[in-house]
């Protein structure tokens, strides 16, 4: 049921990301909301579902973008793996630990795609993608990693609720 | 006695009676128009107040139709200009869409547009503007479709120069520029000249405005010139396109020779 629940989320936040998201870069960089809903899912302490639901953002985003929806999804799992490894050990400190998956997912996604690009007969030069795409980006997204942890906390209480031993 | 009033002898006699009389039905008077006023200003107030909130209601309304009738206008200007490009290259046949967000890879200069298959859209169709070329379109679903801008990393488009004639090859770059690249050091190229898809490789229909060229850079050392394009449509600004539904790119790949086997 709660697997379920990620598919109207991640197609809604999709649209949000392609229809907005992607319209407001920083130099040429922009953040990727599904990848910090991802990640601050994973965080949560009571959430067993966090690879399904990487799969579901994956797919979604495979469907939207013109990539090979193997770098999405790859991305997904990298950053959901890391969480769930962090989780235990930072579980203290739950910010800092979605700044830290925030930070090496991001870099990860990015340099993952450069270098398909590139593989794949795209030239990016290496200094110019990292000073306005990748780092940007980057700084975006930490941004925006804070208040994203809080909406979707307050969404796994609602989902998992706190049991009360009476 | 009445002759004597009609004579007017009386007239001073009225006046020092009638005057106290006055003043206090003056005074009267006044006191009761200020009770009255004051009962009855709470219920003009409300009345006044209820106005208020009624015109600024009406206002905010009008403000709203204001906004939206300046969005049809916007929309009616670009729908008119690309009449006019329609008409201007009639042996054209058209597909009318709007462009509905981004690819959400930053690496990627693509558009996703709210027409696809159902609208008789192909991979491989050049999108256009009134202003000029856009792209072609990468990716096609039942409703939607991606189009590829010519201002992505991965795109090379054959284009000729106007107006030396001489042909060069067009690639985008991961910020959004043009680069003219593969420019013949023997072609007189000079800012300002313009910029048409040649019609070369099959990929995009002939002599369709992509830019203008901003800089030339040529060194003697070099086996060709190279420079930067000034796109003629703003990208960041698109909002309804063309999409030119007869016109097939052409697969070379049949007359290509094979290549020999080790």
């Amino acid at each position: 049921m709660v697997t379920l629940l990620a598919i109207p989320l991640f197609i809604i936040l999709g649209i949000f990301q392609s229809a907005v998201v992607s319209r407001l870069p920083l130099l040429h960089g922009t953040a990727d909301l599904i990848l910090l809903v991802v990640i601050a899912w994973a965080l949560q302490e009571r959430v067993r579902s966090a690879w399904q639901w990487a799969l579901i953002a994956g797919l979604v985003v495979g469907f939207l973008t013109a990539l090979n929806f193997i770098i999405p999804l790859a991305g997904y799992f990298f950053v959901t793996g890391l969480a769930l490894f962090l989780r235990q050990r930072i579980w203290q400190v739950p910010l800092l630990a979605m700044l830290t998956v925030t930070f090496v997912g991001t870099l990860f996604i990015d340099i993952t795609t450069a270098i398909y690009l590139n593989v794949f007969g795209t030239s990016l030069p290496i200094l110019e993608t990292l000073n306005l795409i990748i780092l940007p980006g980057t700084i975006l997204n930490l941004i925006l990693s804070i208040p994203v942890y809080a909406l979707v906390k307050d969404l796994a209480e609602w989902v998992y609720p706190e049991e009360i031993d009476i | 006695m009445i002759f004597l009033a009609i004579s007017g002898y009386f007239t001073p006699v009225t006046q020092v009676l009638l005057s106290p009389i006055v003043g206090a039905q003056t005074w009267i008077s006044e006191q009761f128009l200020s009770i009255q006023n004051f009962l009855s200003t709470p219920r003009d107030v409300t009345e006044l107040l209820q106005r208020n909130a009624e015109l600024e209601a009406e206002v905010a309304s009008l403000e709203t139709q204001v906004i939206e009738l300046q969005q049809q206008l916007t929309e009616y200007q670009i729908l008119s200009s690309l009449l006019d490009f329609a008409r201007a290259y009639p042996e054209y046949e058209y597909v009318g869409a709007s462009v509905i967000g981004r690819d959400p890879s930053p690496f990627l200069q693509y558009v996703i547009i709210n027409r696809g298959s159902d609208d008789g859209l192909r991979r491989g169709m050049t999108v256009v503007t009134q202003q000029g070329l856009v792209g072609r379109v990468s990716q096609v679903t039942a409703a939607s479709a991606n189009v590829q801008l010519i201002t992505d990393p991965a795109m090379s488009i054959n284009v000729q120069l106007q107006p030396s004639r001489d042909r060069a090859v067009l690639s985008g770059t991961i910020t959004g520029d043009l680069i003219l690249e593969y420019i013949p050091q023997a072609a007189n190229v000079n800012p300002g000249d313009l910029v048409l898809s040649s019609g070369f490789g099959g990929n995009y229909p002939p002599n369709i405005l992509i830019g203008q060229v901003t800089s030339i850079r040529s060194l003697d050392i070099d086996l060709f010139q190279s420079g930067s394009v000034q796109p003629v449509v703003d990208f960041e600004q698109l909002e309804i396109v063309l999409v030119i539904t007869n016109f097939q790119p052409i697969d070379l790949e049949p007359l290509l020779p094979p290549t020999a086997e080790p």
